[in-house]
């Protein structure tokens, strides 16, 4: 172990899964592949998605996680050449069937993506636009002000609502878009690598609210931030890029396991070489 | 080329003073041409306000014309200003939804070869003859139910429409991509993504591309010689009849004995110049401004 012993300074928080038996599957995806163009992004993945869990995806750039993650909103359907084999049972239901709305799907699932892309409105309205058109009207401001107070976000503009959006810096702009997120009380929030473009003040203040609201949510984030992963995550899931015929390069899910076991335990090569940084 | 010399032996066994002298010669002929370019513009504006300024008061504007009056009465063309304003006003209606639909389909929905297929129609339609769009309204309208400003209208939006889908699609295609997924990501239907999120930011886009058709097609003759040309002096406001426009009065006062009549002619080509120059500034100050826009929301 002494390989490890050298890494990275990860330090898993010490929490404790429950056995995997007894959680709830919100998410089984089975032999999932997805291709841009007739390119393979990803290949073969099946995995669990826990409810109640963080679930983090890791690995280096290329491998496929954003893939992986839009395929479960259904966010892939927006790019034309975008095609996918396999299933995604969310609850059960199979979410890639043709007779699914993608739209329920992600009124269900919801996103918070890489860069902050808040609407051009009022702070106020970033939140309550959503809440309107999906026609969560009651109480409306009682809700804005809980979702921006789970974002960690009222206190820092409960004087100035109705400034843009815009005005914020970009640490409060993701804490806003992930307000928008979780205002309109989805079910699940993915996250695709959240605080890729943030400090490490904001970005410990993301890691602090996924924390305190997956007693509400279920979270699944990408991340290539490896410390990352450790500090927020129940399960991790590693991605490796893996070469086909023909020098075809696809991503492939290597190991998935609690967080702990990932870090300290891999029982992949591959695994252990990228989270001990020899890799990536 | 073995050394780094600058002397001017060297050079000049380079070619140094004939790839400059080549150089200057370029330069100077492309300055040239755009001198010529502006400088036509120049010649045209001067000699139509020369012309033109003398006949240019408001009884021009608000006065109908009294015929074979050899100018001895005050007299206008409030009826061509009327007509003009009551056809571009209703091609405008016509192509302006027309048009921002035809964006927002080829730009939001439309798979990329059918958005390949309607860009070629739009500049192929762009591309036909403003006389041949007459002739082809002229057999659908006017034949049987005689001219009418409808009919020049419709002609117009013809005319309108490709201008204004192409600028609608260009601003559509600036609004990015991140804003639509925040949106969608939220479990909101794609219709109305494109409804309140991406229209508003583009809406300044939407106007300019529409400002621009109308300064293009106010001064169009050839379809309304087949569709609202024959005209009597009166003023009238109604567009099921044919209705005197800008265009076709400057064309029928050209052919005049009266000299007036030319005076008249040169004025009323003035007011059409004029406007045509205030529609592509203002276009162009909002073009910039919904630009600056969109952008600093990214």
């Amino acid at each position: 172990m002494s390989t490890i012993d050298r890494s990275v300074n990860v330090q898993t928080r010490q929490r404790t899964v429950p056995p995997l038996e007894r959680l709830e599957r919100i998410f089984q995806i089975e032999e999932l592949g997805a291709s841009y163009a007739g390119k393979p992004a990803v290949k073969g993945v099946t995995m669990d998605v826990y409810t109640n869990l963080v679930t983090a995806v890791i690995g280096p750039s290329g491998c496929g996680k954003s893939t992986f993650i839009r395929c479960l909103n259904r966010m892939n359907d927006l790019i034309p050449s975008f095609s996918q084999t396999g299933s995604i049972r969310y609850h059960g239901q199979d979410i890639t069937a043709r007779d699914v709305d993608p739209v329920a799907v992600r009124r269900n699932v919801g996103m918070v993506f890489q860069r902050p892309n808040p609407f051009p409105k009022s702070i106020y309205d970033n939140v309550a636009w959503g809440l309107k058109v999906l026609g969560l009207r009651d109480g409306l401001d009682e809700r804005v002000e809980r979702a921006l107070t789970q974002a960690a976000l009222w206190d820092e503009v409960r004087d100035r609502l109705k400034a843009s959006a815009l005005s914020l810096s970009g640490g409060q702009q993701q804490r806003l878009c992930i307000a928008r997120a979780i205002a309109v009380e989805p079910d699940v929030v993915l996250m695709d690598e959240p605080a890729s473009s943030l400090d490490p003040i904001a970005t410990s203040a993301i890691e602090q609210l996924m924390h305190d609201l997956k007693s509400e949510y279920t979270f699944v984030i990408v991340t290539h931030n490896m410390q990352q992963a450790a500090r927020v995550a129940d399960m991790t899931a590693f991605f490796s890029i893996s070469r086909g015929d023909e020098g075809t390069r696809f991503g492939e899910l290597v190991e998935y396991e609690s967080t702990e076991k990932i870090f300290t335990d891999p029982s992949d090569k591959r695994t252990e070489d990228y989270v001990t940084g020899r890799f990536g | 080329m073995s050394t780094h010399s600058l002397t001017k032996a060297t050079l000049r066994a380079e070619g140094l003073p004939r790839r400059r002298a080549v150089n200057r010669l370029m330069e100077l002929t492309a300055w040239l041409a755009a001198a010529v370019a502006v400088a036509i513009l120049g010649v045209v504006v001067w000699s139509v306000a020369r012309r033109g300024a003398g006949a240019l008061d408001l009884d021009l504007l608000t006065k109908p014309p009294v015929p074979f009056d050899f100018g001895s009465t005050p007299s206008g063309l409030s009826n061509a200003f009327a007509g003009s304003l009551v056809i571009v006003g209703l091609a405008t209606l016509m192509a302006l939804p027309v048009g921002v639909l035809v964006a927002i389909y080829v730009n939001e929905f439309a798979r990329p070869w059918v958005r390949t297929a309607v860009g070629l129609a739009l500049d192929v339609l762009n591309g036909i003859p403003a006389i041949v769009i007459g002739i082809f309204v002229f057999g659908l309208f006017v034949t049987g139910h005689g001219q009418s400003g409808y009919a020049a209208a419709f002609a117009l939006a013809c005319l309108m429409l490709p201008l204004v889908a192409r600028s609608t699609i260009e601003v559509l295609a600036l609004v990015p991509g991140s804003l639509r997924e925040a949106s969608l990501g939220l479990g909101v239907p794609r219709w109305r993504t494109t409804l309140s999120i991406v229209l508003p930011q583009t809406v300044g886009g939407i106007v300019t591309g529409t400002v621009l058709a109308v300064a293009r097609v106010a001064g169009e003759t050839a379809p309304i010689l087949f569709t609202s040309a024959i005209v009597g002096p009166q003023l009238h406001w109604d567009p099921h009849h044919a209705l005197q426009t800008v265009p076709v009065a400057i064309f029928e006062l050209s052919e005049s004995p009266d000299p007036s009549d030319h005076a008249r002619a040169w004025a009323a080509a003035l007011v059409l110049l004029l406007f045509i120059l205030c529609t592509s500034l203002a276009a162009r100050r909002l073009a910039a401004r919904s630009r600056a826009g969109i952008v600093s929301s990214r």
